[in-house]
C-alpha cells in the first residue's frame, strides 16, 4: 500500500478521453516519475492530485484518506506541496518573506488572523525561514526581491517554501522545464539531497530523460490517458513499448 | 519604541507631530493678507476633513494597498457610519462615544455581508459587485429607506438625516452642549491664539478626529508588519501560490475588507460628529471614486500614502474653488489689458466651479510620472538631496507628510 494510492481515475474534457483508467501507487519514500509525450495526460493527472481538477470516476487516496473534492489549500494541508512548472512565487516580496509564508502556514494553518504581531519578531518562523534558505544556499539574498531572482534561483526558492512546510509528498511539474544545463544538474543534486536526507515521498512529472533517470527509482510511462508501463528505471529504458510511444511520437512530430 | 522599528517610529513620530502641529503649520500667512484668504488652511472644518479623510484612506489602503482588491464602493461604509452615528445622536445623546462605536459596528457588519458576496470574484468584476453594492445603497438611503411618511424612514431621503428637538434622547444631560461632544466638550468650539497678526484656531473636533487618525494610522503600521498584512501582500501577489501552501486566501481578504470599511465607518461616524447631518450624497459613486483617487494620489500600499493623498486631494479641492475670476484678474494685473482677459478666460474653466478639471489634470500627471503617488515623488526628491549631500547616513524613508 503506497502512500498515495491512484485508482481508475477518468477525467474528461468534452470530447476529450484526457485520462482513460489510471491506476498508480507511489510507495512511500521513493521517488517517482511519470513521463509520457505531449498531451499524454500527466498535468490533468497532477492537477487530479492537488484538487485543481475533480477526476469524473475513480479515487484518489493519500495516506489512506481521499483527496476528491476538497480545496487545494486543504489537500496541502494534508501533507502535499506542489512545484510547478514555472515556478510560482511572491514575486513582490522578500526573498526571506517568501519561506516566512510556508511556515506560518504550516504552523498557524489556513487562516490565522494575527494583525498586531511583528512578524519579524516571530524568533521561531524567522529562524526556520532562515535556516530553510542555509540549506537552499540563499541565505545571502533573503533582503532581494523574489522576482529578481534568477531562474535557478526562484525554483530553490520554491523547493525551499513547499520543504519547510515538512510535506510527506512533494509534487514536481516538469522541475527542469526551459533551464539550462547547469541549472538542471543543480536542481537534480537538489532533489537526489532532499530524498536522501529526508522522510519524504517524490514524484515527479518530467520531459527530460536525464533528469528522471538520474532520479527515479519507479517510473510509469503514461500515453494517452492510460498507464503503458510501470517499471525500474533500467527495465524502462529498453522497453519496446516506450521506445514505440516516444519515437513514434517525435518522428510525428519532426 | 510603541513596538514600531526604527524608521515606522520616525515616521508615526513625524505625522503625530504634523497633526498636532497643523494649526500652526497650515496657516504660514497672517490673517486677513489676501494671501492668508487663498492659501491658509488653518480653519476647522477642512483640518477635520483633511484628518477624516486620512482615516477613511488609510483604511482603504489596507483593502486596496495590500490585497490588491479595488472596492469602487467604499463610500457606501462612510455613508453607513455617517448614518448610524447621527441615529445615536437622535436616540441616545450628542455623546459622540457611542455614534463612533455603532459607526464602526454598523459598517463592519455591511462590510461582512458585501465582502462575503463580492469577494467570490477577482480583479474588475470585484470592483463592479462593490459598486454596484454601493449604489443599491446610495438608492435605498436616498429613496426607499427615506420616505419621511413611512414608518421605517431611516435616511430622511433627500433632506438627509439630522436631530430634531423633538428626538427622545434617552440620556442626553441638560448640562450637556446641544451639539455633539466628547462628555460635554463641543466639537464646534475653538480656541483661538493671536501671535501677531497670526490667528491660530485649535478646535476640539479636529483634535479629537485628529488622535483618532494617529490611532488608525498606528494600527495601520501594525498591521503592515504583522504575519496578517504579509499574507495580505501575499495575496495580492500570488494567489495561486497562497492555495497551494495550504493558506485560505478568503477569509484574509475578508477580513481587510470588513477592517477597512470600519476605518471608512469610523471616519463617516466622525462626519456626523463634526456635523450632525447625514446625507446620502456621501455614499454616491462618485464619492467612492473620490476616496481611489486620494489613495492613488498618495501612494498605494505605502503607508504614509493616504495621509498625503487625503490632505493634497481636500486642500486643492478647496483653494481652486476658492479663486473666481476677480482673483485671476488681480494676479494678472501686470499683463497687457487684451492678455491678460485671454488668460482668464482660459484660467476660468479650471478654477471656482472648475476645480474638477484641474484637480483631474494633476491627478493625470501624477499618475503618468509618479505612478508611485506624491510618495514616490518625496523618495525621488530624498534620494537626490541624498545624491548631493553625498556622504551623509541618514535615514531616507521619511516622506513629506501632510
Amino acid at each position: 500500500m503506497g502512500i498515495l494510492e491512484v485508482k481508475n481515475v477518468g477525467k474528461r474534457f468534452g470530447g476529450l478521453q484526457a485520462l482513460g483508467d489510471v491506476n498508480l501507487s507511489v510507495a512511500e519514500n521513493s521517488v517517482h516519475a511519470i513521463i509520457g509525450p505531449n498531451g499524454a495526460g500527466k498535468s490533468t493527472l497532477l492537477n487530479c492530485l492537488v484538487g485543481k481538477l475533480i477526476p469524473d470516476t475513480g479515487s484518489v487516496m493519500f495516506d489512506g484518506q481521499s483527496v476528491l473534492g476538497r480545496k487545494p489549500y486543504e489537500i496541502n494541508q494534508m501533507g502535499i506541496s506542489r512545484v510547478f512548472q514555472t515556478p510560482e512565487i511572491f514575486g513582490d516580496l522578500s526573498v526571506l518573506e517568501n519561506m516566512l509564508i510556508p511556515c506560518f502556514a504550516k504552523r498557524d494553518g489556513a487562516f490565522h488572523l494575527s494583525a498586531f504581531k511583528n512578524m519579524l519578531a516571530d524568533k521561531e518562523m524567522v529562524e526556520r525561514a532562515q535556516h530553510m534558505l542555509e540549506e537552499m544556499n540563499m541565505a545571502g539574498k533573503h533582503a532581494m526581491n523574489a522576482a529578481a531572482l534568477s531562474r535557478g534561483d526562484k525554483r530553490r526558492l520554491e523547493i525551499g517554501m513547499c520543504l519547510s512546510q515538512e510535506p510527506r509528498l512533494l509534487l514536481l511539474d516538469e522541475p527542469t522545464a526551459g533551464m539550462a544545463r547547469a541549472d538542471t544538474n543543480n536542481t537534480i543534486d537538489l532533489l537526489k539531497q532532499i530524498s536522501d536526507e529526508r522522510d519524504i515521498t517524490i514524484a515527479i512529472i518530467e520531459h527530460d530523460m536525464h533528469v528522471v533517470f538520474s532520479l527515479a527509482e519507479r517510473i510509469t510511462v503514461l500515453a494517452q490517458g492510460t498507464p503503458l508501463v510501470e517499471d525500474t528505471p533500467d527495465n524502462i529504458k529498453g522497453h519496446p513499448k516506450v521506445r514505440e510511444a516516444y519515437l513514434g511520437e517525435t518522428q510525428d512530430a519532426a | 519604541m510603541l513596538k514600531l522599528n526604527k524608521s515606522d517610529t520616525l515616521l508615526f513620530v513625524i505625522v503625530a507631530a504634523m497633526v498636532l502641529l497643523a494649526p500652526f503649520i497650515l496657516n504660514p500667512f497672517p490673517q486677513g493678507s489676501s494671501l492668508a484668504q487663498m492659501f491658509n488652511a488653518g480653519y476647522p472644518d477642512l483640518m477635520q476633513r483633511f484628518v477624516i479623510f486620512g482615516i477613511l484612506v488609510i483604511g482603504f489602503n489596507i483593502l486596496f494597498g495590500l490585497t490588491g482588491y479595488l472596492s469602487f464602493g467604499h463610500a457606501a461604509f462612510l455613508g453607513i457610519g455617517s448614518y448610524s452615528a447621527v441615529w445615536m445622536f437622535k436616540l441616545l445623546s450628542m455623546n459622540v462615544i457611542p455614534a463612533l462605536i455603532l459607526s464602526m459596528i454598523v459598517a463592519g457588519i455591511f462590510s461582512l455581508a458585501i465582502g462575503y458576496v463580492s469577494l467570490r470574484r477577482s480583479g474588475i468584476y470585484f470592483s463592479i459587485l462593490t459598486l454596484a453594492f454601493a449604489q443599491m445603497s446610495y438608492n435605498l438611503a436616498y429613496s426607499v429607506l427615506g420616505n419621511p411618511s413611512s414608518s421605517y424612514n431611516l435616511t430622511n431621503g433627500e433632506t438627509g438625516l439630522q436631530v430634531y428637538s423633538n428626538d427622545p434622547q434617552y440620556f442626553a444631560s441638560s448640562s450637556a452642549p446641544d451639539t455633539p461632544h466628547l462628555f460635554g466638550l463641543a466639537m464646534s468650539d475653538s480656541s483661538k491664539l493671536d501671535i501677531g497678526s497670526w490667528q491660530f484656531t485649535f478646535n476640539n473636533g479636529y483634535y479629537m478626529s485628529g488622535i483618532l487618525m494617529l490611532v488608525a494610522f498606528y494600527i495601520s503600521i501594525r498591521i503592515f508588519r504583522s504575519p496578517f498584512g504579509m499574507m495580505l501582500r501575499a495575496v495580492k501577489s500570488n494567489q495561486q501560490r497562497m492555495n497551494y501552501t495550504g493558506l485560505n486566501t478568503k477569509p484574509y481578504t475578508l477580513a481587510a475588507f470588513v477592517i477597512s470599511g470600519m476605518y471608512a465607518g469610523l471616519a463617516g461616524g466622525l462626519l456626523s460628529s463634526m456635523d450632525p447631518l447625514a446625507g446620502a450624497e456621501r455614499m454616491h459613486w462618485t464619492a467612492s471614486g473620490e476616496i481611489v483617487i486620494m489613495a492613488i494620489l498618495g501612494g498605494v500600499g505605502t503607508l504614509i500614502g493616504p495621509i498625503v493623498g487625503a490632505g493634497f486631494n481636500e486642500y486643492f479641492k478647496n483653494i481652486l474653488s476658492k479663486i473666481n475670476d476677480g482673483i485671476l484678474h488681480q494676479w494678472l494685473s501686470f499683463l497687457p489689458d487684451g492678455l491678460e482677459n485671454f488668460i482668464v478666460g482660459i484660467l476660468h474653466y479650471f478654477v471656482g466651479k472648475g476645480w474638477h478639471l484641474t484637480l483631474g489634470l494633476l491627478f493625470m500627471m501624477v499618475i503618468i510620472f509618479l505612478p508611485g503617488g506624491l510618495v514616490e515623488g518625496g523618495q525621488r526628491l530624498a534620494k537626490l538631496f541624498k545624491r548631493k549631500k553625498t556622504e551623509d547616513g541618514s535615514d531616507s524613508n521619511n516622506t513629506p507628510a501632510k
